[in-house]
This record gives structure tokens, sequence and C-alpha cells, in this order.
């Protein structure tokens, strides 16, 4: 059997630390979400604390990825019920800029090639359009520089990379570092890595794992995407929940995630069918 | 005979006789006019004329230009070499040609004209027997000014020649004609921006023709920044011909005007002869952009590469053809078109009709025409990084024109226009 840490319908994971010490970062509750015709998250709810890591795990079709989207405000989806707080603001009301001002940083499944626009000039455009919108000071052309250059020191990425238009006619592994490297820069306060690890050797994938773990801190919240457990090899989570048919329905310790290699998805269908029918 | 054309008439008889009959051109300019009364503007259905409003343009009434002071603060960004003309007449006092290399020649077609040399200016006697070429032949018959640029063997011009041509409101509304040539001798190397500005608001009519002649070898980066009034009319001609392995790059950033024609003509003459060409097309307001490209593939291993850019919003229309004629005997062409535009409102309008003729066997030729929205994946990739939308669009916008610089390969130039196209707004 399977450790079952929370039922299906409990919603949120109860939380080991005393909630108020820690206060919750990111609040959904019961969170439908429509695309066209089809719902696709039915029920959703997860709580996530500063300093924290957790990975949603799930089939494919399960929701995954429109998690992601609708959670960095992407257009094209109606939420038909539900609630998501970020550091208690209503973030489904925000524009997908107010949304990455106040510290929300989606790492695109797949990062979108932007020629014609600097890589270096976008990130500082974004970087300076974010600490406007707070109120903060932007950085000149030489603060940036240098902000950046430590960031690519940190993530051992060449400096080649700033002078090429975004993502264009990159790699995978180096679209996948890219993003990686915006996080760096842009240090969100929750960051949603949605199927990172898709499409990657091996080395590309420790590379992308290192970059990420240096930035966990007691500050940053991340909630990583994954449909393989191999990423949680070098990422470690503090919790995994099984996200299927629109819905968390099982959450655990990081060995929940080693059990769904071996076990594969079938058995969460399993389970579902019953409530389905 | 249409307003218009009557007023060209008017002007020709004002031209003083010395102007007219100067370096031996009497009689070509006569000629020129009686073809272009004769034969009329081109028909309302007149294929390369259709997208070109010309039954509005039959009723314009024009006087001969006469010149303005224009305040030399808005030469502050162009530096020397540079030619300047002012309502079509060449000012001197703003003009200065220092830096140029030995074996340039940079003249103004007026003192030219002055010095009458018959050999100096035969070139513009030059007939144009198509009876739409109505604005080219009304040029041929009233142009007395314009930029001579001819370089020598071999020699290499480093820093660009800048020709400014700047428009400046004066009683009523002026037509000037201007005629250029550029001529590269074997193996020469230059680059040369042209600038259409607008000193104030006017509605004048600038019909400037161009002549582009590359000897074996040479290399000429041409670019055309065409910012003018937003209520001018503008027709530019380029007629330029390549001989064996020259290699012509050029740009054209169509940026101001009411109405902007362009036509360019080239004909690949020479064996491995290349042109490559990029244009950035930025129709706003009630702007009308028409720019009509035509290659013709004579020698073997000539190569084409013409990569246009189109944004059309709000109530302007544009409209692009791009004609490539590979004739019989031109194996080994290369040919490549391709006309991408964003079409950013239902009351814009665009037109884009690329064509190729093959008539060689052994040849390579693509081409493709595009017209859509922005990319609203890459939209939303900016705005989740924390740019506001608007700001998000203009970096797209700005990009998808930008591309067209890559054209000239030069960075230097490359970097001195990315401000131009990095200056355009939201829409």
């Amino acid at each position: 059997m399977l450790p079952i840490i929370s039922s299906p319908h409990s919603g949120s994971v109860p939380h080991p630390c005393d909630p108020l010490k820690t206060p919750t970062m990111l609040k959904i509750e019961n969170l439908h979400v429509r695309a066209g015709e089809r719902d696709i998250l039915k029920g959703l709810s997860l709580t996530l604390e500063p300093g924290k890591l957790h990975a949603i795990m799930g089939p494919n079709g399960a929701g995954k990825s429109t998690l992601g989207h609708v959670l960095a405000g992407r257009e094209g989806y109606e939420v038909t019920a539900g609630t998501v707080e970020f550091n208690g603001q209503n973030l489904l009301t925000m524009e997908p800029e107010e949304r990455a001002a106040a510290g929300v940083f989606l790492a695109f499944q797949y990062p979108v090639e932007i020629p014609g626009v600097n890589n270096t000039y976008f990130l500082r455009t974004a970087l300076n359009a974010q600490r406007k919108a707070r109120g903060e000071e932007e950085l000149d052309a030489i603060q940036f520089l240098k902000l950046v250059r430590q960031k690519l020191q940190v993530l051992s990425l060449k400096e080649e990379l700033l002078h090429r238009a975004v993502n264009s006619g990159f790699s995978g592994g180096e679209k996948k570092r890219n993003e990686i490297f915006q996080m760096a820069v842009l240090e969100p306060k929750l960051a949603i890595l949605d199927e990172t690890d898709s499409g990657l050797d091996i080395d590309a994938l420790k590379a992308v794992a290192d970059g990420v773990n240096a930035q966990r801190s007691p500050e940053r919240a991340f909630l990583v995407i994954t449909h393989y457990q191999r990423l949680l090899d070098y990422i470690v989570p503090d919790v995994v929940h099984v996200l299927a048919d629109g819905r968390i329905v099982e959450s655990g310790g990081p060995e929940l995630a080693l059990q769904l290699e071996s076990h594969g998805y079938a058995w969460v269908k399993e389970r579902l069918s019953p409530e389905i029918a | 005979m249409s307003a218009l054309l009557d007023s060209f008439a008017q002007q020709y008889a004002a031209l003083p006789e010395p102007l007219r009959a100067a370096g031996g051109l009497a009689e070509s300019r006569s000629k020129a006019l009686a073809a272009a009364l004769r034969d009329d503007l081109p028909a309302a259905r007149a294929e390369r004329w259709r997208y070109f409003p010309l039954r509005p343009m039959a009723q314009r009434v024009f006087r001969a230009a006469t010149g303005a002071s224009v305040d030399a603060a808005l030469l502050s960004d162009i530096p020397a070499p540079r030619l300047v003309f002012v309502n079509g007449w060449c000012d001197r006092s703003l003009s200065d040609l220092s830096g140029l290399a030995e074996g340039v020649r940079v003249e103004s077609l007026g003192r030219l004209l002055h010095q009458a040399h018959p050999r100096d200016v035969a070139w513009l006697g030059r007939i144009f027997a198509e009876a739409d070429e109505t604005f080219a032949r009304l040029n041929a018959a009233l142009a007395v000014e314009g930029a001579v640029i001819q370089l020598e063997e071999n020699v290499q011009q480093t820093t660009p020649v800048h020709l400014v041509s700047i428009g400046a409101s004066e009683a009523g509304d002026a037509a000037w004609h201007l005629r250029h040539l550029i001529e590269l001798r074997h193996g020469a190397s230059l680059s040369v921006i042209e600038h259409q500005l607008a000193a104030d608001a006017h509605a004048h009519f600038d019909n400037t023709l161009c002549h582009v002649h590359l000897k074996p070898g040479a290399v000429l980066r041409h670019v055309r920044q065409q910012n003018a009034s937003e209520h001018a009319s503008l027709l530019y001609r380029t007629d330029a011909v390549l001989a064996a392995g020259a290699e012509y790059r050029r740009v054209d950033l169509e940026l101001g005007a009411a109405v902007s024609r362009h036509e360019c003509n080239a004909s690949l003459q020479g064996e491995a002869a290349s042109m490559i060409s990029g244009g950035a097309m930025l129709a706003d307001g009630k702007r009308l952009l028409d720019t009509r490209l035509q290659l013709e593939h004579i020698a073997l291993d000539t190569r084409c590469d013409l990569r246009w850019r189109g944004l059309a919003t709000e109530r302007a229309k544009l409209s692009f053809f791009g004609g490539i004629h590979i004739r019989q005997g031109a194996d080994g062409t290369d040919a490549q078109l391709s006309n991408r535009n964003l079409l950013l409102a239902d009351t814009a309008e665009v037109n884009t009709q690329p064509v190729l003729v093959i008539d060689a066997d052994e040849v390579k030729a693509a081409h493709g025409a595009t017209v859509g929205q922005l990319d609203a994946q890459a939209l939303f990739y900016l705005q989740s990084r924390g740019i506001p939308k608007p700001d998000a669009r203009a970096l797209l916008m700005q990009a998808f024109l930008i591309e067209v610089l890559d054209v000239l390969d030069d960075a230097d130039l490359t970097a001195s226009l990315a401000p131009v196209l990095s200056a355009i707004k939201s829409y």
C-alpha cells in the first residue's frame, strides 16, 4: 500500500510546521478550470509555504501544465470555481505581468523563441519592469551586467547565451537552462517549473537541477511539475502530490515519487474509476 | 489632362532655358515630358499601379519647390560625409563632404549640370519606354538635382555616405524630382544611408529616381530610411544593374509619409551577382505603402534574397509585390523571397503578391508570404516575465521588423539603425 498522508478530498496538505510561524505563500482551494469545452481541473487544493518544494506528478492529461499556466495567468482558461491566494492577494484577478512583479515565475515546458529580441535586453526589460512595479529603483546597464555575470557563474552558463535572441535556435537543453537562468536573475518568491526535465539528457538534467538547488532558500517556494520521478533524484522535494483527473489524489513524501516510478500511474486511475463512475 | 500633369507641364515651362538645356539634355527632357503627357497617368486598372491612389493624386496640384531653410539641429545625428537636399535643392551650408576616401566623388547633380559636361550627365538621357512609367518620365523631364556618387576601381569608402532629403513647408504644396546615381567601379565598396526627413508638417510631392550601377566585384550597402511628413507623397524608384560578382545589400525602412511608393528594379546581369534586400514597412494612421520589387536574373549563378516585413494597423494600407524572373540561361540561380506581415487591426489592409517566373532549368527558388497576428505565446512569455502588455507588444513588433537589418551583414550599420525601429510604439 502507498502511504496516504491526506485523503483525496481533504484539500490542502497539513504542514508539520506551526502555521503561525510559517505563513502560507500559495493557497489554492477547490480550483476548477475549463479550457474550451473541457473541464481540466476539478477541485484542486494545495498550500505551499516559503522554503518548501512541492512536486506535482501525474499521468499525461491530468492537468499538470494547466495548473502552471493558470497560476501564471495564461489566457484561454476559464476558472469556474475556487480561489488562488498568493501572499494574501487574489492571484486570479491579476495580469500575468502583475503576478510576475508579485514574485510568481513560470519556467515553461516549451520556452518560446523570440527572434529579434536580444536575451540580455529582454531580461533587463523584464527585471526593470518588475522593479518599477514594486517601486524599486531600476538597474542601469552596468549594474545589470554585473548581476547577470554573477548569476552566469553560479549556473556555469556561457556568456555567449546572453548575446543571442531569446531562445532562438537554442537546443532543448539551452532553452531549459535559459529558463533557470531567468529565474536566477528575476529572483521570484514562487517558482513553478513546468516539466523542466522533459527532453533533457542526463547532463542537462543535472545542470538544471544544480541551478534549481542553488536557488532554494527559506524565502522561496517551488512547485515542480514533472511526469517522471527522475528529476526528483536531483531535486529533492518536501512533498509529492499526485494529480489525476484534475485533482490531487495522493500526497506524501519523496518516497511517493519512487513508488509511482515502480508502479506507474495505472493504480491512480484504478483508484479514480469508481469515483468517476 | 489631369490637374497633376498640368501642374508638372507648367513646372517644365518655368524651368530656366539654360538649366533645361544643360548637358545637351534639352531634347531628351522635352521628349520625356511629351511622352508623359501623351500617355497620361497609368489607367486605374494598370496592374503595376493597382494599389497606388492615382485618382486622388491626379487632382493634386504642385508648384515647383523653391527651397526653404531648416534648422541644422535636424542633422545633429547625421555625421559627415553628408549631402543635404531641402525641398529638392542641394543645401551646401548643411552639407559636409569631409571624410571621403581618395577616389570617391560625391557631387550634387545641380553642380554637374552647371558645369555641363555632357559626358558626365549622359545617363540622365535614358528613355522610359513603358506607357505606365509616367513618373519616371516626369523625373527625366524635370530633375535638375540629386546626388552623384562615383567610386574608382578598388576604392573602399569605410564610413557611410549620408544622403539627406528634407521636406520643409513653403507656400503651397511643392514638388521636386531628385535623380541620384550611385556608380561603383570594379571592386569598390561603399555604404550609403539615405534619410528622407520632415522639418515640419507639409504635403509635398517627392519623385526620386535612383540609378545603381555596380561593376564586377563591387559591394554596395544602401539603406533608405523614409521618415517623411505624414501628409507627404513620395515616389522612389531604384533601377539597379549588377555586373559579375557584384553585391547589392539594400534595406528600406518605410516609417513615414501619407503615401509612399517604392519600386525597385534590379537586373543581375553578371555571373554570381547578388542582391540581398530587406524592408520594414510600418503602415499606421491612414498611410499607404506600396512596394514593388522586380528582380531579373539574367546571368549564371546569380542570387537574390528578399526579406520584407510589414506591419499594418489603424486605417492603413500596405501592399507588397515581389517579382522574380529567372531568365533562360540563368542556371544556378538561387532566389529566395519572403514577405511576412502583421495585420493588427480589422480596419487595416495588407496585400501581398510574390511572383516567381522561371525560364531556366537548374535553379533554386522559393517564396513565401504570410499575413498574421502577433504571436500570443510570445506575448504571454514576455508578460509572464513581468513586461506589461503594451511594452511586450511593442517589443514583439520591433523584433519582427528589426530582423530585416540582418541583410546588411554589417554589425555597425545594424547597430546604428536598430534604434530607429526600437522607437516604434505599441499599437
